[in-house]
């Protein structure tokens, strides 16, 4: 693999970049595999990558049903930050944010990693005490974290409607510095091209089928590219894993929901940073070209659609409203839906499962973007050595049956 | 915007209904009985089926009775509605 530089970009330039070599191969798929990943969305690369780099694994497959990084990937709102209230949490998320803001030297790749920093608004007492009670806990986990009052707000953010007489005024908000945004389709891309580097295949158009066992063991799966072998399979598959799950008569504790997004046209440079409400449940950036980037909540009933209601739409636009009334006549030019597997706590299953060899990486629900490369650096660990990391453990599947759940669920300010 | 037969009012629009999850999961009638996986099982774990999925709504910006729908989970479309307590009708061949 040639690497990306200012003097490869002069040398292809010289050829009108008609030469730049392809940055992951095709691959056929070989008969058996020392590890098959299922799902190549961001955490499934990661993890191919990280198995090959940490763990010195070659021989490994991602199958991909569709294209890489065309599942909830390629569909979030990209917020990252690390400022989770319970230590298990912050831990992890904290592993994470350490790897983004190394990953674009790692990976020799620009996933556009952009440190805007987050703030997460408190609109009732409540919200404050929360708030208060989240940074201090952060901070004593060395996650970096401020809290800010409405009138520094107003100061930091011009068009944020601060004042005392909306319908839920806003007090003050929690900030975390180190927070902000990725170019999503990048860390997908990257993430191939780092894994292909070290032989991994990546196989698109490769849908799992079925999971073949035998005596309690993993054999193999069945996709619609034939039969592959291989002893450790690692489901890493978001929105479908109760359907994967279930080929290997397993049940999971997830339900799937479609979550929308929305992009307007694209606007002069207005908001610098990232602003999320809980309260009114709405979220909002702007991308470096322009569009306002907005998300909220979840759609109410179970689905696999990738698509959601209008009510879901006309709430979310009430929710900027409310936060941004100068954003009132800003059109939106698309709109799109991904399928979130929530978990009851709120936070992932990164587990070994009652059958030998067969791993699951789920749950991350409407906020695992942040966490790709965590989730995958830490799910390599799980399969490679058979064992999860620390930083994983307290994520087993068997967490619902012993009750140590990690209650992240509004904790955490907002769930994205 | 899913339109929602409710037994009782008839067709309204989805924004009057609150969503109740999987139907017909039953109350532990002897809960002591239960081990740690059965009660697991019974609080956390769901079908979550992709397909035909049998589940609760409630009418709640209008009579705010509970009642049961089966709904294809790909396509969104209602297949039947039906009031607690009752069975789906069956599709007649
Ligand atoms: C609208 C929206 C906004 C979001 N906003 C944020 C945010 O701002 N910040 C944040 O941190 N998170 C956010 N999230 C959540 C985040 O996108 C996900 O948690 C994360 O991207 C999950 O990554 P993944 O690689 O596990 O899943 P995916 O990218 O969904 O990858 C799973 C892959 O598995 C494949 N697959 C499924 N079934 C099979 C099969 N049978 N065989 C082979 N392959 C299969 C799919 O095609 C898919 O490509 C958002 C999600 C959505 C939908
Ligand atoms: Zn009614």
């Amino acid at each position: 693999m040639s690497k990306y530089s200012i003097f490869s970009l002069a040398r292809n330039a010289m050829s009108h970049h008609d030469n730049w070599e392809r940055a992951w191969r095709s691959p056929t798929p070989q008969k058996s595999y020392d590890a098959i990943i299922v799902g190549g969305g961001g955490h499934g690369l990661a993890t191919a990558y990280y198995m090959a780099k940490e763990h010195g694994m070659r021989n490994i497959a991602v199958l991909e049903k569709g294209w890489i990084g065309g599942g909830n990937t390629g569909r979030n709102t990209t917020i990252v930050r690390s400022n989770y209230l319970w230590d298990e949490a912050a831990f992890l998320y904290e592993k994470s944010m350490k790897l983004w803001e190394g990953l674009s030297q790692d990976l020799n790749y620009n996933v556009m990693f952009s440190q805007r920093g987050v703030y997460n608004l408190g609109h009732t007492l409540q919200d404050m005490r929360d708030i208060q009670r989240r940074v201090n806990a952060n901070r004593l986990n060395g996650v970096d974290g401020e809290v800010v009052d409405a009138k520094e707000l107003a100061k930091r953010i011009p068009y944020l409607n601060c004042s005392p007489d909306s319908r839920y005024p806003i007090l003050g908000a929690s900030f975390q510095a180190r927070g902000g945004t990725a170019r999503h389709d990048a860390v997908a891309w990257g993430f191939a091209r780092g894994a292909d580097s070290y032989g991994v295949d990546i196989i698109q158009n490769c849908e799992v089928t079925g999971i073949r066992r035998e005596d309690g063991a993993v054999l193999g799966v069945e996709t619609s590219q034939g039969y592959i072998e291989s002893k450790k399979v690692g489901v890493v598959t978001a929105g479908s894993s109760s359907v994967l799950a279930s080929m290997a008569g397993l049940r999971l504790p997830l339900e799937s929901h479609p979550l929308q997004a929305f992009v307007s046209e694209p606007i002069k440079p207005v908001l610098d940073t990232v602003v999320m409400s809980n309260a009114v449940h709405g979220y909002i950036s702007q991308s470096d070209k322009g569009d306002l980037v907005i998300g909220a909540g979840i759609d109410s009933y179970n689905g696999y659609g990738q698509r959601g209601s209008f009510t879901t739409i006309e709430h979310t636009m009430t929710a900027i409203m409310e936060l941004f009334p100068v954003f009132s006549r800003v059109r939106m030019n698309r709109q799109w839906g991904g399928i979130v597997d929530t978990c009851p706590d709120a936070c992932p299953i990164i587990s070994k499962t009652p059958i030998k060899g067969l791993y699951f990486n789920c749950g991350w629900g409407t906020g695992g973007f942040k966490a790709t490369p965590g989730s995958g650096w830490v799910f390599a660990h799980t399969v490679a050595n058979d064992e999860p990391h620390e930083l994983n453990a307290a994520f087993a599947l068997d967490r619902f049956i012993s009750g140590a759940l990690i209650d992240e669920h509004g904790a955490a300010g907002v769930a994205h | 915007m899913l339109l929602i037969e409710c037994p009782y009012c008839g067709t309204r629009d989805e924004s009057e209904f609150t969503y109740g999850g999987e139907a017909h999961i039953v109350r532990p009638l002897d809960p002591d009985a239960l081990n740690d996986v059965e009660w697991a099982d019974y609080l956390f774990f769901r079908k979550n089926s992709k397909g035909i999925l049998q589940e609760q709504w409630n009418h709640s910006a209008g009579c705010r009775r509970w009642f049961c729908a089966e709904r294809d989970t790909v396509t969104y479309k209602f297949k039947s509605f039906y009031k607690v307590g009752e069975r789906p009708v069956e599709d007649e061949a």
